[in-house]
């Protein structure tokens, strides 16, 4: 139903182009849940904002082509990717403490997303807000359609983050690392609801987060990101059993195993991730990586199979 | 609520005793002259001044000194001028009041429709010429002194251009009581609107605009674009209701300050005489028994303002309301 | 979006902030052209006393039976008038000619235009040294209540209350009406009657919560910032801390106060003057000529235009300064420009 082609976002700023997002191309099945990893500055929030059409900055140049439905998004009117916007693409944000206008009630801005898009009565609207905070296990929904955002606390907050997300039955949904900010046993409460969520809307949801954890949990495919560029595919079983990328190898070997022997000490990658602004010929994870060799001054491409990795050391 | 409303109230108090003390130090206890000689005016006869030292107190110890003037203007309002000789200056003052709020209140819904109005398109419009444009008028109406300003005014409306249809219909200078003559009264009025709202309207289209622009760098704003609203709603919706608290808050502070003497140079320019004329008119006869009246009124005034606009904010902000 | 660009560590080289600072304030032309016209306004004005021995002029002496040649004939500064009477004495009005009543003269048969720069010379000083003075009060203040708190902060917060609630004008003219008459004797400072420190005083009193108030609530943030707290714990001596620790943080915000104060000091000192409880006559000070053209508003109107052009001109150039040095500066500070 997503058809992401060679898309790039890149930002003028005062010491030059930004290239956040370089050729990126994936898909995303009718009901899949996409995976994408990778750390802060990747690039994986930029090439969502990009698909959601949010990417406002008047010194952002995207390229590329976004298909949903057979639709191109890129390029498209504003007033149509309004209308597409929350109503078959929602999206769920990372801090929920800041994602809520902070005067009005949560119930009031449930109501507001439905009305913008369907032709119903403000009553429906407000008792359609009222069945979503009781689907997402808000209690009390009666009288919680009352309260402002601030007296809610960060959990139940995202739980209304995702009522308004999921209010007029989006196609598909866009998560950003919806659980990062809340506290782990929240965070548990909040992936099982997902889980609850899918199976009875049946939206696809593309989830972005750095936790390899999360992941293992909910994916059925994953992207992996690094430096703006796509650098390992395939379905959750392969790539957490037959990482091809060193990178996802370094990634899963920083988390703790959930069975076996814990090692003594946890691998960290050395070195950061590169900058953007000029970023070094090749392969970008070069610098970092153990396995490199001479080829590896050269860009590697992403192969085109189910599982690929962009790496020299695979194609090779 | 109601613990910091009663914390706000506390230091409303305390504030309005420091001002008073203020008041007190400066006309009664500044080193270097009689405050006798002072309160009698010029070339005040021997008696005259024999009569006030008596009146005050200044032969008893400095808290006698306070009390009696906190009393004098306060709680008996027998306060009399002594260059206008047996004037009462506590009625004075309030035969004032009705000009003053005549004349900020006509400002002041000039200035906030218009301030809105600019704030909006400038922020709807951020970066463009149209923006820069607006800002920049703003910031030129910011810069001009009211006072040359309504000297301006006066010039084109009572003389250069007064006989074209233009302004022939500008009354001369002065005020009409709204009782008496009503169209008088607005007529009157117009051309000092315009001059005292002139600043306020720059000063608040900016705020506003900084505002509005600020908010719409916020979170919820990204939400409610995800949301698919239109961008005229998430513009009034969303960030200009969140920046109307600040733009609330300080119409409330500008608001109690004009009525508290700060229009003074709009009404001595305008000849109207409100409380801010009455200072300027006491001070040009160093009358200071009417200056220490109004001075203390009209800051008074203005910290009951200021209280009452941070309770408002309380009610306003529902994130201070539920708290 | 600068969310987004802020992860993408977008800093290759780092250049000193105030180098970085000066690059954004030399690209912001509006706030350079300000910068020229205002250093402009200071020189033509400083040249006052050149202009007035070239045009051979007094503009602090009554000079109503003067007679000036112009178009070769001889004009009398002061006309008598034609009308009703003729009692009454119209001045000269604008010559446009440099050097010759270039303005007109005012109702004592003054040159305008002398009198403009000596004027500007005036405001200019008041607006510069009230600034300096509230500045450093503020400072000061604002210092002291942010970095020791508890009492310290209380009583001088409580202060910052009184004199902000009290209206301006209202405090200036209390100040002043006691003042002018007499000057003021503190003992160890004299300033005399009708000296130009007394609205400099008193304009320098009044602004000081304006600046003191932002000034603490950097002071207590940058207080609880971690590296302050880690030279506290390292022993290093308050006056140290404050000094070189926390007072460069605060000057780009005083920076940016300098000409938005500037400005409303000019405003401020203009209505005193106005108000004939600023600068005294015979000096004058750009407000006091446009209460001198206030009698002639209707008949020889250059005498309270001229000044009024020349205050908005250099508040404006200084309000279009305060601006780019904010967004050059700190930008994400809320100075407000203008408040009276």
């Amino acid at each position: 139903m997503l058809k992401v082609r060679k898309l790039s976002v890149t930002f003028r700023t005062e010491q030059g182009m930004v290239q956040a997002v370089d050729h990126v191309s994936f898909d995303v099945g009718e009901g899949e849940l996409l995976g994408v990893v990778g750390e802060s500055g990747s690039g994986k929030t930029v090439s969502l904002l990009a698909v959601m059409g949010l990417i406002t900055d008047p010194n952002a140049v995207i390229t590329g082509s976004i298909q949903y439905r057979g639709r191109e998004l890129v390029g498209m009117k504003p007033r149509d990717m309004r209308a597409l916007r929350g109503k078959e693409i929602a999206m769920i944000f990372q801090d929920p403490m800041t994602a809520l206008t902070p005067v009005y009630t949560i119930g009031w801005q449930i109501a507001e997303q439905v009305l913008a898009h369907e032709k119903i009565s403000k009553a429906a609207a407000w008792q359609r807000a009222i069945d979503l905070l009781a689907e997402v296990n808000i209690p009390n929904p009666q009288e919680a359609v009352h309260r402002y955002p601030h007296q809610l606390s960060g959990g139940m907050r995202q739980r209304v983050v995702i009522a308004m997300a999921l209010s007029c039955n989006p196609a598909l949904l866009v998560a950003d690392e919806p659980t990062t900010a809340l506290d782990v046993t929240v965070q548990a409460q909040i992936l099982d609801l997902l889980h609850k969520l899918r199976r009875n809307h049946g939206s696809a949801i593309v989830f972005i987060t750095h936790d390899m954890g999360v992941m293992a949990e909910i994916a059925d495919r994953m992207l992996v990101m690094y430096a703006g560029r796509v650098v390992e595919r395939g379905t959750k079983e392969e790539l957490f059993l037959q990482p091809l990328h060193p990178y996802t190898r370094a990634l899963l070997d920083s988390i703790p195993p959930l069975t076996g022997e814990k090692p003594k000490r946890l691998r960290a990658i050395p070195g950061t991730p590169p900058n953007l602004l000029n970023r070094p010929l090749g392969c970008a994870f070069a610098p970092r990586c153990i396995e490199r060799f001479e080829k590896c001054s050269a860009e590697p491409a992403l192969g085109d199979g189910k599982n690929a990795a962009a790496c020299f050391r695979v194609s090779a | 609520m109601i613990f910091s409303l009663l914390q706000r109230i506390g230091q409303m108090l305390f504030v309005m005793f420091g001002i008073s003390l203020l008041v007190f130090l400066i006309f009664f206890a500044t080193p270097g002259a009689d405050p006798a000689a002072r309160i009698a005016g010029r070339n005040a006869s021997p008696e005259v001044l024999e009569a006030v030292r008596k009146s005050f107190g200044f032969d008893q110890p400095m808290y006698v000194q306070y009390l009696t003037m906190m009393k004098k203007i306060f709680i008996t309002g027998d306060l009399t001028s002594f260059v206008n000789r047996g004037w009462k200056v506590v009625p004075a003052v309030m035969d004032t009041i009705p000009v003053t709020l005549s004349l900020v209140f006509g400002a002041a819904i000039l200035w906030v429709v218009f301030a809105l109005i600019i704030g909006i398109v400038a922020a709807a419009t951020r970066g463009s010429w149209i923006d820069k444009i607006l800002m920049m008028l703003g910031l030129i109406g910011i810069s001009m002194p009211v006072y040359w300003l309504g000297e301006v005014m006066n010039l084109l409306t009572q003389s250069r251009y007064h006989d074209t249809w233009l302004f022939s219909w500008v009354p001369p200078l002065g005020y009409k009581n709204f009782s008496d003559d009503p169209k008088g009264w607005f007529l009157t009025l117009v051309i000092p609107w315009i001059t005292l709202s002139i600043l306020y309207i720059g000063l608040y289209g900016r705020v506003l605009r900084a505002a509005i622009v600020e908010s719409l760098q916020e979170d919820y704003i990204r939400t409610a674009r995800a949301k698919g609203l239109s961008e005229t709603r998430i513009l009034l919706r969303h960030a200009l209701r969140t920046s109307l608290v600040a733009f609330v808050t300080l119409f409330g502070l500008d608001f109690g300050a004009l009525v508290g003497g700060s229009a003074l140079l709009t009404e001595v320019v305008f000849g109207l005489q409100g409380v801010g004329k009455l200072t300027y008119d006491a001070l040009l006869n160093l009358d200071l028994p009417i200056i220490m009246t109004t001075v203390l009124y009209a800051s008074f005034f203005v910290v009951m303002a200021n209280a009452v606009v941070d309770i408002l904010y309380m009610m306003l902000d529902p994130r201070v309301r539920t708290a | 979006m600068s969310a987004i660009l802020d992860t993408l560590d977008a800093t290759p080289k780092s250049r000193g902030p105030w180098a970085t600072a000066l690059r954004r304030l030399l690209r912001d032309h509006a706030a350079v052209a300000a910068l020229i016209v205002f250093v402009v306004i200071v020189v033509v004005c400083l040249l006052a006393p050149a202009y007035a021995y070239w045009a051979g002029t007094d503009p602090f002496k009554s000079t109503l039976d003067a007679v000036i040649k112009l178009n070769g004939q001889d004009v009398p500064v002061m006309e008598q008038s034609t009308e009703g009477l003729g009692l009454g004495y119209t001045p000269i009005g604008p010559t446009w000619q440099l050097g010759n009543y270039f303005l007109g003269a005012d109702n004592q048969g003054r040159d305008v235009m002398a009198r403009l720069l000596y004027g500007g010379l005036n405001s200019l000083f008041i607006a510069g040294m009230a600034a300096v003075m509230t500045l450093f009060f503020a400072t000061l203040i604002g210092l002291a209540a942010g970095f020791f708190g508890g009492i310290i902060d209380m009583l001088l917060s409580r202060f910052l209350d009184i004199l902000w609630a009290f209206p301006v004008y209202l405090l200036a003219i209390s100040l002043s009406i006691v003042l002018i008459a007499q000057g003021l004797n503190l003992g160890f400072v004299t300033i005399e009657s009708g000296s130009l420190w007394l609205p400099i005083f008193i304009i320098g009193i009044v602004y000081i919560p304006y600046v003191a108030r932002p000034v603490r609530g950097q002071v207590l943030a940058l207080r609880e910032s971690e590296f302050v707290l880690a030279a506290i714990g390292l022993g290093v001596p308050s006056h140290r801390i404050l000094l070189r620790d926390i007072l460069p943080n605060v000057s780009t915000t005083l920076i940016v106060f300098v000409p938005i104060i500037m400005a409303l000091n000019m405003i401020t000192e203009g209505a005193l003057s106005f108000l004939s409880i600023g600068v005294q006559p015979p000096d004058a000070s750009w407000g006091t000529i446009i209460q001198d053209g206030q009698t002639l508003l209707y008949t020889r109107p250059m005498v309270a235009l001229a000044p009024g052009i020349a205050i908005v001109i250099t508040v404006l150039a200084l309000n279009v300064l305060g601006d780019g040095l904010r967004d050059a500066l700190d930008p994400r500070s809320k100075i407000r420009i203008g408040r009276s």
